[in-house]
């Protein structure tokens, strides 16, 4: 008797739950993407508004964690076995779009012209052939993080130029009485963030131009570039600020209150949040002395499959007019606290003037995307260049153009073929 | 036509045999062999697990010569071994031997050599890792620090790099080989040393002709074990180095490590084939010598 009404329970739950599934199923698609908590909860909520909608599309998400997450997608797609709408980070989409793995977006639904007014610039890099192949929901960008108790306590306010950087990081800069850093006035560690920093903000500042041909050739073994090294090693050789890779990690000694100063990107937010007894702010990257503002913005993007055909593209192009709307981007922005790829939800005075978003937000407006053909491979070329000199005691100039002939070697083994 | 019940019943046993072997040579084959060979294939074409896989022919294994940063690798992996096995040998010999003559706590002194070997080596490389910081937070650095000594480049130097990630690795396998040699000096017989003790010959004569001819065997097992392990050795350097695997400037890249990179970081999966085929030659070699040693041994 018991056993019965246990089924009976079970049974009824099992046709409750299958109960919204079964009558709206017309079409089911698939979407992929990392496992990270606030992603994940943003898009079920996008996915349940949508539904609403859209009665007669479901839309099943899953979730890998984000160390398998490249590696599974890529045997999935080609297998024939995976999502219909992917997200992917925007330096895989080269791979993908030559391997025809992805379709390009339906130009009535996703006109260029339109997208390119109505997004941030640097979404251009998802344009091939004058088509958009994927969009991203949300972007991020880099500024500068500060320590406002040590910039209180050494009577100084947050630097508007590079030059002022330096001066706040010499006033905030502390040592022991053999002369060990113990606190440093600026994190830097090209393994970190800094690589976007030197690659599209510093050069560029200093009046270079760090690839042409639409990234295919490195440009910054110049002037531009020398000085821009220059400025970013000097911060540790010359003004004895800083030291690489202090405390292991840059954002672990801004974290534990070591560090008076810290570029990272808009992700960092989060964990930074919940940091007791850290009281920080933010502010846009420093400027150079001519008033040159960048940033470097990246971004995962969302993009069709080529394994979605008729009436699952057709859903697949409904969701991805949806997940890249205004409404989806200040969820995505709410929850997970990335920033609007649009003008148009992102430079509400809300947003822009938001103390801790404002400052990435401001910076999307002139902010660039680097197109790597092997982002690690092309970080490591400007570690290995920034250690040649600080430990291999090699001369900044020599050690410059040894990583852009290095650089660039990569980039001609990719466009190679 | 073939009919079991005419087989002998030697036959029948070997029938049988062979249909409880099948289960291990199948999976065998479907589990170890079947990738070998295709890693083996992939070596010679170009794939990056995306498109599909061309045919390149030498191509892979040209660019591998060409390669300094494989040249490097490929030294660095040898240092390992060569620096990693001697001076573990040495040190497991040395307390397996002192700690064979104590009876106090003989038991506890053991269990604590042999902890390390059971803890996670990537929480283990990570401390170490910690250890090896500077002011304010290096353990080591902080030290010397506090005695007026300057402070020492551990992790972030080409030349101390390698030892410092060389260095918890040794000590992480200690408390196996000494139990291995602890076992060996156990099974020797005491009549030797009996005899050697009314002939009053020294520690000295004692150590080096009776129980080291006698560890023999106990020794190339525990060479042969631990070379191998320093070949492949890979979750201390990652882990110790994640920021810039294998860095500063390569200098602690071993081979495992580059093949890893290669792979999925690159996902060049045929260069990062063609090199584990040559990490499969090397340990081939290695293996093979001492298996030869320990013939001829016996």
């Amino acid at each position: 008797m018991r056993n019965k009404l246990k089924s009976l329970i079970l049974a009824g739950a099992a046709t409750a739950a299958l109960l919204p599934g079964a009558a709206s199923a017309d079409v089911e698609i698939e979407y992929w993407q990392y496992f990270f908590d606030a992603r994940v909860e943003a898009m079920e909520q996008l996915i349940a508004s949508f539904e609403e909608e859209n009665p007669d599309i479901t839309v099943t998400m899953t979730h890998f964690p984000y160390a398998d997450y490249r590696t599974k997608v890529a045997a999935a797609i080609p297998a024939g076995e995976g999502p219909d709408v992917v997200q992917l980070f925007y330096g895989w989409l080269n791979d993908y779009i030559e391997a025809g793995l992805i379709q390009p977006l339906p130009t009535d639904t996703f006109d260029p012209d339109v997208i390119d007014a109505e997004f941030f610039p640097m979404v251009g890099a998802m344009k091939k052939d004058g088509v958009y192949y994927a969009l991203p929901t949300a972007v991020r960008s880099l500024a500068l993080f500060y320590n406002e108790r040590l910039l209180e306590a050494a009577g100084v306010e947050p630097p508007t130029t590079l030059d002022e950087l330096v001066e706040v990081a010499a006033a905030t800069t502390e040592r022991d009485g053999a002369g060990n850093i113990t606190q440093v006035g600026i994190t830097t560690g090209m393994t970190a963030q800094d690589h976007h920093w030197f690659r599209e903000v510093l050069i560029r500042q200093f009046g270079g131009e760090p690839y042409l041909d639409d990234y295919q050739t490195v440009n910054y073994d110049t002037e531009a570039g020398r000085a821009a090294l220059d400025y970013y090693t000097g911060l540790q050789s010359e003004h004895g600020v800083t030291i690489e890779g202090f405390m292991d990690e840059p954002q672990a000694a801004f974290k534990a209150g070591r560090a008076a100063m810290h570029i990272d990107g808009s992700f960092r937010i989060g964990s930074l949040a919940d940091q007791r007894g850290l009281r920080w702010g933010v502010t846009e990257l420093p400027a150079a002395a001519d008033g040159t503002q960048s940033n470097y913005s990246s971004y995962w993007v969302n993009a069709i499959t080529s394994k979605a055909e008729g009436e699952k593209l057709e859903a697949a192009v409904k969701f991805m007019e949806f997940i890249t709307s205004d409404e989806a981007m200040q969820v995505w922005l709410d929850v997970v606290g990335e920033l609007p790829a649009k003008p148009s939800v992102g430079m509400t005075d809300d947003n822009a003037n938001d103390e801790v978003f404002g400052p990435f937000i401001r910076g999307l407006e002139y902010a660039h995307t680097t197109i790597f053909a092997n982002e690690s491979s092309q970080r490591q070329v400007l570690v290995d260049m920034v250690s040649q000199i600080n430990i291999g005691g090699q001369e900044p100039g020599e050690s410059l153009s040894e990583a852009a002939a290095a650089e660039q070697a990569i980039l001609d083994d990719y466009y190679a073929d | 036509m073939f009919r079991y019940r005419d087989l002998t019943i030697r036959q029948k046993q070997i029938v049988w045999a062979w249909i409880f072997l099948a289960v291990p040579v199948l999976f065998y084959s479907v589990i170890r062999f079947y990738p070998t060979g295709n890693a083996v294939l992939i070596s010679f074409q170009e794939w990056n697990l995306l498109g599909t896989r061309t045919w390149t022919g030498l191509d892979n294994y040209v660019k591998l010569w060409n390669d300094p940063v494989f040249w490097k690798v490929f030294v660095n992996t040898f240092l390992y071994l060569l620096i990693g096995t001697p001076v573990s040998l040495l040190i497991s010999f040395v307390i397996a031997y002192h700690l064979d003559k104590l009876r106090f706590g003989h038991s506890f002194i053991r269990m604590l050599y042999f902890l390390p070997f059971m803890t996670s080596a990537v929480a283990m490389a990570w401390v170490w890792r910690w250890f090896y910081q500077g002011v304010p937070i290096g353990l080591f650095n902080n030290f010397l620090a506090s005695i007026g000594i300057a402070q020492v480049e551990f992790l972030n130097s080409t030349t101390n790099a390698l030892p410092a990630v060389l260095a918890p690795a040794i000590w992480a396998g200690l408390g196996f080989q000494i139990i291995i040699f602890m076992a060996g000096l156990r099974s020797i017989p005491q009549s030797y040393y009996e005899a050697a003790r009314i002939d009053g010959v020294s520690w000295w004569t004692v150590l080096s002709e009776i129980t080291l001819p006698l560890l023999r065997p106990t020794i190339v097992f525990i060479v042969v074990f631990s070379s191998i392990g320093f070949l492949r050795i890979f979750d201390h350097v990652f882990n110790m180095t994640t920021n810039n695997p294998g860095g500063p400037l390569n200098s602690t890249k071993p081979l495992v490590l580059m093949i890893y990179d290669t792979a999925f970081n690159s996902f060049d999966m045929g260069y990062a084939a063609a090199q584990t085929v040559v990490l499969f030659t090397i340990l081939l070699i290695v293996s093979l010598i001492q298996l030869w040693l320990l013939r001829a041994d016996r």
